[in-house]
């Protein structure tokens, strides 16, 4: 009587859950049937099997309106910028965790001080110091710019790692001849390869999805808009082109999706972890 | 330990000061920059072409504070945050306890739920607006068949039902974050006490009411400041979706400052004032950070040992050193 009843209250919960999975990424499902569709047949049906599958949707927003040079922006903005964030957090967050130096709490109170103050505060100072430095509509100055500040959670997990490794394997490293830096990449870079995954999968999500940045910095440059601006743009030119404009965002959004259906578990693990923190 | 002179001790640790360089030098462009850079702005009248040279005290701030659709947008920033807080943290609790339950499968909602979070913002902007459109939108056939209309609306495109449109729409974009955060929050309460709850013989209802909430209350502390404050900086979504619009409906404080200091709507930018704008947002922001902070610290006090234990064990799931599972 009981498995009975257990196996009623599963396959319930399942047709309610999936139902609400169902209506939760409509959305993309229609937006991705859109992208296949033709304008007329959209107005016309709202079935999510298009007639036929047509390409066209997707040649014209990559070559006509230029979605493969906006990819290509993203990547290589998205690259720079998660390298250079994984280095320079993983440096901080090695001499945060393992190293007595004067200063250290100074600094370490400053970064977590100032980790709240919103994007809208600071987007002003940063377009006029990306002016200033010359690098105005460069893809250098996207880059520079989504990169700046400290990654205070990212330093912290770095630290939290670092802090866990016996001193006796850093002894043995100085003995062995290792300087500062071979220890650093040798000895404790190895034992946070976890950590720099997680700050890999994150900061790839959002410098992906990053647009005010981007958007105010390439204004006057549309060669360098990445695929969020371009579609932006793209929308103020052709107001009412759905097929047009949904095959933009699916090739805007589908790297980003499949990149994070491969993650997921790591993505999971470290947003959950990084709460309990 | 043997007396070293402070110069000596800088010295010996010059590496540790070296590999701070590029964190550091970021840090002060960007940030420590960027807090000087906004409070001097804000007291000049600037377009910015050239170097600012009219300076006018603190005229900006008044401006600001005497313009109703400053205070217009601050309204709507705040309505976003009360409306759709309570919908994010309830609708992933819900999910949260459901999912918990460990059945098959239910590892694939979690992700299909958790879709929209990872995708661009910016973009399901540019969606939505079709999604809701009054020309045969999707959501406006289905619920003229299901007789719940009897004709197209326009959700984002009339003053009436504009922010509430938003207002579901945030809530769908990110409670998967808050579903991932309770689940995480869950696991942390041991199977035990509800096998003690089963002997006594508790049902599901008092678990829930006994165990389950008033256990996750310190990591809800935490959870509903995430919230907060994730929920006050909607402007990638607002920007592309309604651009604040209908007729200011749903604009929003960064709308606000993104207008003055780069559109050309207005004429002429006025970076001065984007910016006082900017520090009065930005103070809001932290003084809302820092009374729920401050609300933590105290529901913590009162579990000190647990939350130092769930904060180790919290940084070594993080990096994945031990698997809980």
């Amino acid at each position: 009587m009981k498995t009975t009843r257990r196996t009623v209250e599963t396959a319930l919960t399942h047709v309610v859950l999936a139902s609400l999975a169902l209506i939760w990424i409509y959305p993309f499902l229609w937006m991705i049937s859109t992208s296949f569709k033709t304008n007329a047949e959209v107005i016309a049906s709202l079935g999510l099997i298009p007639d036929r599958f047509r390409f066209e949707n997707f040649v014209k927003a990559w070559v006509e309106a230029r979605f493969a040079r906006y990819f290509l922006n993203t990547v290589v903005t998205t690259v720079s910028v998660v390298s250079v964030v994984l280095i320079s957090s993983a440096m901080s967050g090695y001499v945060f965790g393992r190293r007595r130096f004067i200063g250290k709490h100074l600094i370490m109170g400053l970064i977590i001080a100032t980790m709240f103050i919103p994007q809208g505060s600071t987007i002003i100072p940063v377009y006029d110091l990306i002016y200033r430095l010359g690098l105005l509509n460069t893809l250098w100055g996207v880059i520079l710019a989504i990169t700046g500040g400290a990654h205070v959670v990212f330093i912290l997990l770095f630290a939290g790692q670092f802090v866990q490794i016996p001193i006796d394997l850093e002894h043995a490293a100085v003995i062995d001849g290792c300087s500062f830096v071979q220890t650093f990449w040798h000895v404790m870079m190895p034992t946070a390869k976890p950590v720099a995954a997680t700050v890999v999968i994150f900061q790839t999500i959002h410098t992906w999805n990053e647009f005010l940045v981007p958007l105010v910095l390439t204004l006057s440059k549309p060669d360098l808009r990445t695929l969020a601006v371009g579609l932006y743009a793209f929308v103020g030119e052709y107001t009412i082109d759905w097929v047009g404009l949904s095959a933009g965002a699916t090739i805007s959004v589908m790297p980003i999706i499949v990149f994070f259906l491969f993650v997921q578990r790591y993505f999971v693990k470290g947003l959950a972890g990084a709460i309990k923190a | 330990m043997k007396y070293r002179s402070i110069g000596r001790r800088l010295w010996d640790e010059r590496w540790s000061y070296l590999f701070l360089v590029p964190m550091l030098t970021l840090f002060t462009l960007f940030t420590l920059r960027s807090i000087y850079f906004s409070f001097f702005i804000s007291t000049y009248r600037w377009s910015g072409v050239g170097d600012p040279t009219q300076f006018i005290g603190l005229e900006n701030f008044v401006r600001v504070a005497r313009d109703p659709l400053f205070w217009n947008a601050f309204k709507n920033t705040l309505t976003m945050v009360l409306a759709v807080t309570p919908g994010q943290l309830i609708l992933g609790l819900v999910f949260a306890l459901i999912l918990n339950r460990k059945f098959r499968g239910a590892d694939v909602y979690r992700t299909l739920y958790f879709l929209p979070v990872v995708t661009t913002a910016a973009i399901v902007g540019l969606i939505m607006p079709l999604i809701f459109s009054p020309l045969s939108g999707p959501v406006n056939v289905v619920f003229m068949r299901l007789g719940l209309i009897s004709q197209p609306l326009d959700w984002l495109g009339s003053p009436d039902t504009a922010l509430t449109t938003v207002i579901i729409v945030m809530i769908w974009k990110w409670t998967g974050t808050y579903i991932v955060y309770w689940l995480a929050g869950l696991q942390t309460i041991p199977d035990e006490l509800y096998e003690a709850a089963q002997v006594e013989g508790a049902n599901g209802r008092q678990q829930l009411f006994r165990i389950t909430l008033p256990l996750l209350k310190p990591i809800a502390a935490v959870i509903i400041l995430l919230c907060v404050v994730g929920n006050l900086k909607p402007f990638n979504l607002i920007k592309t979706m309604t651009d604040g619009g209908p007729y200011f409906a749903t604009d929003v404080v960064m709308t606000y400052i993104y207008r003055y200091a780069f559109s050309a709507e207005q004429g002429i930018p006025r970076l001065g004032l984007a910016s006082a704008a900017g520090i009065f947002y930005g103070l809001v922001v932290i003084a809302i950070t820092g009374v729920q902070g401050l609300m933590v610290r105290r529901v913590n006090a009162a579990r000190k040992d647990a939350s130092v234990q769930s904060r180790t064990q919290g940084i070594r799931v993080a990096t994945g050193v031990a698997g809980t599972r």
